[in-house]
């Protein structure tokens, strides 16, 4: 038999007996984070293929909410923050090696900017807008003007704070669950994904929806590969990644993990979807709420288990 | 509720942050809270340090305590003169701290009162607590005469009381040294070598080439000069033979470990005495020049070879027969450690006896490597009028039981004090001073008879412990940190002593022993036993007597004084006197002998559990000290309760896991008040389950400890007692299992 | 100049001493720890092993925690000492989440805490306090580049090892084995 046991000293709050130092506010941080960098990302896209006109709820609507979910994700990192009465410090310096760094400076970037491009729309959203200062309305004047510029660092931002999402945990090599190269792309695409259902949710025009299933399906199936592709990856690295991979596969997170986020967050409103792509009337709100709360639970699992997987002990 | 400090931080970053704006440049330099420093670490240069010595257990290692500006006690530091500690206190001095910062302390002076049928303390004021103690033992003088009022003490407290006590009349008083300790020991070397082994026992461990332990667990018992010793001999690969049925931590880094059968170390002594004689092994001069005996030894042990041991010990013969070989060849420089705590089946002293004739066979005593000659400087008596003299003690009482006990019996002074058991003298009241005896004394029902019987009780004690219920009095010392107490004069390879003086103010309304027994005295008329103001005056005086002085130590805190009675070790082939009968060292006792004992030990198979039950073992751990520290923040942060080790066996056919809590009932059916926790381990046989003694307190002021895990001493009902010295062996419990809550079926 | 410490797991005997020396010196608050022991049994009786372990900060040569902190609270000194600056830490997380020993721990005060080599008793040409009080004198440290420092001289003629080597940070505990 082996008896491994700390004789004394370690019982600390939120470490022992195991990792427990981010709790909610970090998952629904990450989440709000692609969930924002999705609905850019493709308002980026179809201005820059010109389809304002058609593709309004996604260039022009659901971009109001950006601002909205960054600012309601920054506030819960900052909530999360123990020693929050220092938070500025973030911004007394630029740390390449910390995601945590880039990640706060690529929000003082973006939560602008969305906010900016948000505001170009304004006076379509509320006819009668009245920006009551003289420059205030030149700005805005000046943004309207560059929208195409500003789509093309949308795009950019947009794809750099969606994987930020995923390296903000792939850093960290100390967890096995999350020392992979894959998180990245993964919570990109899951990402982009809750951002598109959002779009669709909100939209009220067919044509837009119907593009946009499309491309979520397309989303929803790159991801299933990636998860695949991630656990294959786990079972075929060090001990303590194959353990971390078995919390998934017959351990405490497996119901969690399958039944709500593979198969009613990805799979189920993938098929929903292609149901009603081939003319099949589903309530629309069905398959987005399901990919929303699919993601939000997929960054809860992540945030959670990747806690519980370490190296020693 | 906002403290200064967490003010000072909000309005810095304010500053700070306003500061940003201003300019962008130099922000890291911006130190904003300089103060943080002196809430985690102060420099040594800017404390002030006061010498002490330590007593948190009976190793009294002299150290300094650091005090900061704000007359926060911040550390306790070895002394690194001190031969005790070599400047490394161990984890329980160094938690001294949290004996200081204990909130749960004694705070006041308590009375017992009856509320409404309900009995409770009622906080007193010194006066009134004092008067009331002294007139208690006014009466009982008068009544019964003074020699009825026992002493109960343990420590450094027990130095003051014992000078009132003998002041006033009475020579009874006990301490749990003796036989819940260390008494069988004494007994055993003092026949064989007319010396007792005494504290710090005088094994010459840095020196040694096989160390031999028989039960001791040193590494967890952390007496720490020892410790020291110890782990220098692991550092030069000394060979070191444990015999213990746990894998102690030392036996893990031994180079045998003997997993004994319980209660059977007797015969494995007597085997190896044989393979020293039979095969020749014996150091053959030192036996010729001090021994007396030995034919008799030699035809003694025939019989009991290897292979007789096999059978009962359970180790091989082959092992005991290579160990054997290992001592001779180490001898003289050899240590069959007497151990500390040997009062475990009854016959201990024999068992000692044994110990110590191995001792003799190795030639070891006198021997560098082996037992060293200790020496202690002896501090000049404070002048004080003579002592009356009592008509009874103790010793009257015993009615020739116990012949060779030299110190008061705890539990005889207990059983005197009911009436039932018609003693010729009867004990009427306590002082109880630093023993918690109901976790210290076995058989509970013993002492809650006795507690219950008498007129009175008061308890001297620095923390709300389980003994303090059974006042009717209690009186709040404070702590060693905060006192001075008698010098600390323990023999050692050098004469030495230590001063202890307080740090800091007393907290609360504590008061330190000595004051509380001159207070008592004068208000029992002994005013001249305690003719000074300042306990201080009475160490200055004794200090200038011994060529130094009080203003001195208080800056050295220890002082080494030369040897006065000769070299450490015997030369060889010197001539030497041994403190016995027959002048030699005795391999056949004479003393014992006379008394009708067994001159030469013999083995007596002992109980062996039942079906289902397995052996009650305890020890100690490395960061607690009995009962007393269990409740000390500092050293409850390193271990919070004890465990319950089983073998994997055993939990496999109890279906038994690791943290899993159940309840230990005994042979008599006494079932654990609070459960404990399962600990699965291979560190142990399979005949017997192991504790950690000194947890399980039943007082809910113990806020921390209370109810934490379970209690050795409320298991131990079955002791077998020394017929020689009145020992109280322990370790004749046995106990099985219970996995659901006992106390809901009562309820219910 | 290169701090490190070894620890040797055969002298050791788990008494926590080094644990209670470093609440006391460092303030630590209870309940926390900057410094642990584990003990490893293996075998089975009667033939069983045990390793205890004087656990603390690693003092990375390749530190994450200074890596991945954002306001660079977390940084290395002089010796390669990794320390955390109080009053520049947010409380973010990332530095515990990224160290494979987890080795620090969330202040209650707020900040990020851990094990300091106690650098204000080297500054001053003192020993660590976990070093000066262990009874056993298994903890050996010192600068790692002086062939003749206490833990140059404690490495040389044994076995060691370090925990963990596959995270990759370069730990500077040495476990003598
Ligand atoms: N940390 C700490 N250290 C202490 C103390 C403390 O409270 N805490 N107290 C001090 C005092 S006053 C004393 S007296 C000493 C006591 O310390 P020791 O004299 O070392 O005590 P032992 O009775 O030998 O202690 C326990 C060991 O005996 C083993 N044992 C049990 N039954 C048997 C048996 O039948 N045969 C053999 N061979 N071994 C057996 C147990 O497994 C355990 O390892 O410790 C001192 N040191
Ligand atoms: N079951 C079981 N019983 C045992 C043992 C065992 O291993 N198992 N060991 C035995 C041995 S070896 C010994 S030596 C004895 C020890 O027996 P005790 O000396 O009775 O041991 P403690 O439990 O430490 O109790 C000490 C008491 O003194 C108080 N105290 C501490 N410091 C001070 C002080 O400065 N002033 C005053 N006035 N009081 C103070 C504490 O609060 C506590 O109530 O126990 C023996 N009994
Ligand atoms: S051995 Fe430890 S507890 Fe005992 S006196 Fe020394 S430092 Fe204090
Ligand atoms: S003080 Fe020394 S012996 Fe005790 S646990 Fe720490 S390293 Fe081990
Ligand atoms: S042990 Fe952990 S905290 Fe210490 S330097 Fe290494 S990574 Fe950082
Ligand atoms: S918690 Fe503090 S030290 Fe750790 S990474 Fe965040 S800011 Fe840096
Ligand atoms: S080096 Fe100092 S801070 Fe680090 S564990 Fe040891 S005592 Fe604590
Ligand atoms: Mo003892």
């Amino acid at each position: 038999m082996k008896e491994e046991l700390f004789i004394s000293g370690r019982d600390i709050p939120n470490i022992d007996p195991f990792l427990n130092i981010w709790h909610w506010q970090i998952p629904l941080y990450l989440f709000l984070g692609g969930l924002a960098a999705g609905i850019m990302f493709f308002a980026g896209l179809f201005t820059i293929m010109g389809k304002e006109k058609e593709m309004a709820t996604t260039v022009k609507w659901a971009p109001f909410l950006v601002p909205i979910a960054l600012v309601l994700g920054l506030f819960a990192l900052f909530l999360d923050l123990k020693h929050e009465m220092y938070f500025w410090r973030l911004y007394t310096t630029v740390r390449m090696g910390s995601p945590m760094s880039w990640g706060a400076w690529t929000l003082m970037l973006v939560t602008p900017l969305s906010m900016i491009w948000s505001a170009t729309y304004l006076k379509e959203a509320v006819p009668n807008w009245n920006w009551k200062f003289k420059m205030i309305e030149q700005t805005i004047g000046f943004f309207t003007k560059k929208r195409r510029e500003m789509a093309w660092a949308m795009m950019f931002l947009a794809v750099v704070l969606g994987v930020y999402t995923g390296i903000l945990l792939s850093a960290f090599n100390a967890r096995p669950l999350w020392n992979t190269s894959i998180l990245g792309p993964l919570f990109l695409v899951s990402g982009l994904s809750t951002g598109l259902a959002t779009i669709i949710w909100m939209s009220k025009n067919k044509t837009e929806r119907r593009i946009m299933s499309q491309i979520d399906i397309v989303l929803i199936a790159v991801e299933l590969f990636l998860i695949v592709h991630l656990f294959m990856g786990f079972l075929s690295a060090t001990a303590v990644q194959v353990e971390a991979a078995e919390l998934f596969l017959g351990g405490q997170f497996t119901v969690t993990f399958w039944v709500f986020v593979v198969i009613l967050g990805l799979a189920f409103p993938a098929v929903l979807e292609i149901l009603e792509l081939r003319g099949f009337h589903i309530p629309i709100w069905i398959p987005a709420l399901l990919i929303l709360f699919g993601g939000l639970v997929f960054r809860f699992v992540m945030v959670e288990a990747g806690q519980i997987t370490r190296y020693l002990y | 509720m906002k403290t200064r400090r967490e003010f000072i931080k909000i309005s810095a970053v304010g500053a700070g942050a306003a500061a940003i704006g201003l300019s962008a440049v130099n922000i890291a330099g911006l130190k904003l809270v300089n103060a943080a420093n002196d809430q985690t670490a102060v420099s040594d240069e800017e404390m002030t340090s006061f010498p002490t010595y330590c007593e948190v257990c009976f190793w009294k290692c002299a150290g300094w305590t650091y005090v900061d500006k704000h007359k926060n006690i911040r550390k306790i530091i070895g002394n690194i003169e001190d031969p005790h500690c070599n400047g490394r206190l161990c984890p329980r001095g160094t938690g001294g701290v949290g004996m200081y910062t204990d909130e749960d302390r004694l705070k006041t002076p308590l009375i017992r009162e009856t509320v409404n049928g309900e009995q409770v303390f009622r906080k007193a004021s010194w006066k009134e607590a004092l008067d009331l103690v002294a007139s208690k033992m006014k009466d009982v003088a008068n009544k019964y005469g003074p020699e009825s009022f026992a002493l109960f003490n343990h420590g450094a407290p027990g130095e003051h009381f014992k000078h009132l006590l003998h002041a006033y009349g009475s020579e009874n008083e006990g301490e749990p040294a003796w036989a819940q300790c260390r008494g069988p020991r004494e007994v055993g070397f003092s026949a064989t070598f007319g010396s007792w082994i005494g504290s710090p026992e005088p094994t010459d461990i840095r020196d040694t080439n096989c160390l031999v332990l028989i039960g001791s667990h040193i590494g967890e018992n952390m007496h720490n000069g020892q410790v020291q010793e110890v782990a220098d001999i692991i550092g030069r690969n000394a060979t070191i033979i444990t015999v213990d049925p746990r894998l102690s931590t030392v036996a893990s880094k031994s180079k045998y470990w003997l997993p004994i059968k319980p209660a059977t170390d007797l015969a494995l002594l007597l085997s190896w005495i044989h393979v020293l004689i039979y095969e020749g092994l014996y150091n053959k001069d030192y036996v010729e020049q001090y021994t007396m005996g030995f034919e008799q030894l030699k035809e003694h042990v025939k019989d009991m070879t290897p292979e007789w041991a096999y059978g009962i010990t359970t180790i091989e013969p082959s092992i005991i027969r290579k160990t054997a070989r290992e001592m001779a060849n180490a001898a003289p420089a050899v240590i069959v450690h007497p151990g500390r705590h040997v009062v475990w089946y009854g016959d201990d002293s024999q068992r000692e006896r044994a110990i110590a004739i191995l001792n003799a066979l190795l030639g070891s005593w006198g021997k560098r490597g082996g037992f060293y000659f200790k020496e202690a400087i002896s501090v000049p008596k404070y002048p004080h009028p003579q002592y009356p003299h009592p008509e009874w003690s103790w010793k009257d009482n015993l009615d020739g039981k116990y012949p060779l006990s030299s110190m008061a019996i705890t539990t005889e002074l207990l059983a005197a004090s009911i009436p039932e058991f018609e003693y010729k003298h009867q004990i009427k009241a306590w002082m109880v001073a630093g023993t918690n005896l109901p976790l210290t004394i076995p058989n509970k029902e013993l002492f809650k008879t006795a507690a219950e019987a008498v007129e009175f009780i008061v308890v001297v004690d620095t923390m709300p412990m389980d003994i303090t219920g059974y006042g009717d009095v209690v009186l709040p010392e404070c702590t060693y940190l905060e006192r001075f107490d008698a010098l600390r004069a323990a023999p050692h390879r050098e004469p030495n002593i230590a001063l202890r003086m307080p740090a800091v103010e007393p907290k609360y309304e504590t008061k330190p022993s000595w004051w509380i027994a001159k207070q008592l005295g004068e208000r029992l008329g002994l005013g001249d036993f305690f003719d000074y103001d300042d306990f201080s005056e009475v160490l200055d005086w004794q200090l200038k007597k011994m060529g130094t002085s009080l203003d001195e130590m208080k800056k050295i805190g220890i002082k080494m004084f030369d040897r006065k009675s000769g070299p450490l070790y015997l030369a060889d082939g010197e001539e030497y006197h041994f403190n016995t009968n027959s002048g030699k060292i005795e391999l056949y006792s004479t003393e014992f002998a006379e008394l009708g004992f067994d001159p030469m030990p013999k083995f007596t198979k002992h109980p062996e559990p039942e079906d289902g039950f397995y052996r009650l073992i305890y020890g100690r751990a490395p960061m607690h000290t009995f009962s007393r520290t269990s409740n000390n923040h500092n050293l409850f942060d390193l271990m919070n309760e004890n465990s319950v080790w089983i073998n994997p066996k055993v939990a496999e056919l109890w279906d038994l896991k690791t943290g899993q809590k159940i309840w230990l009932q005994n042979q008599d059916g006494i079932v654990s008040t609070f459960p404990i926790k399962v600990r699965v381990t291979e560190r142990i046989r399979w005949d017997s389950v192991y504790m950690v003694h000194g947890f399980g307190h039943d007082n809910k002021k113990l806020t921390r400890t209370f109810g934490r895990g379970a209690s050795d001493t409320q298991l131990i009902t079955n002791v077998m007692v020394d017929p020689m010295m009145g020992g109280t062996g322990m370790r004749g419990n046995f106990v099985t299992f219970i996995t659901e809550n006992p106390g809901k079926e009562a309820e219910a | 100049m290169r701090y490190a410490m070894a620890i040797d797991t055969k002298k050791c005997v788990g008494c926590s001493d080094c644990v209670v020396a470093c609440q006391t010196e460092n303030n630590v608050p209870h309940g926390y720890c900057r410094d642990w022991i584990v003990e490893n049994v293996s075998g089975a009786y009667p033939i069983v092993e045990i390793e205890l372990r004087s656990e603390r900060c690693n003092h990375c040569e390749n530190a994450p925690c200074v890596r991945c902190c954002p306001t660079g609270a977390s940084h290395t000194v002089e010796g390669g000492i990794v320390m955390v600056t109080h009053d520049e830490c947010i409380g973010c997380g990332a530095c515990i989440q990224s160290c494979p020993y987890d080795a620090r721990y969330s202040h209650p005060d707020g900040y990020v805490d851990k094990c300091t080599f106690c650098q204000h008793r080297l500054e001053k040409g003192q020993n660590t306090a976990c070093v000066d009080v262990c009874p056993t004198k298994c903890l050996h440290f010192g600068d790692i580049e002086d062939p003749y420092s206490d833990v140059s001289l404690a490495l040389k003629n044994r076995s060691w090892k370090v925990l963990a080597p596959e995270a990759g940070t370069k730990p500077q505990l040495y476990f003598l084995t």
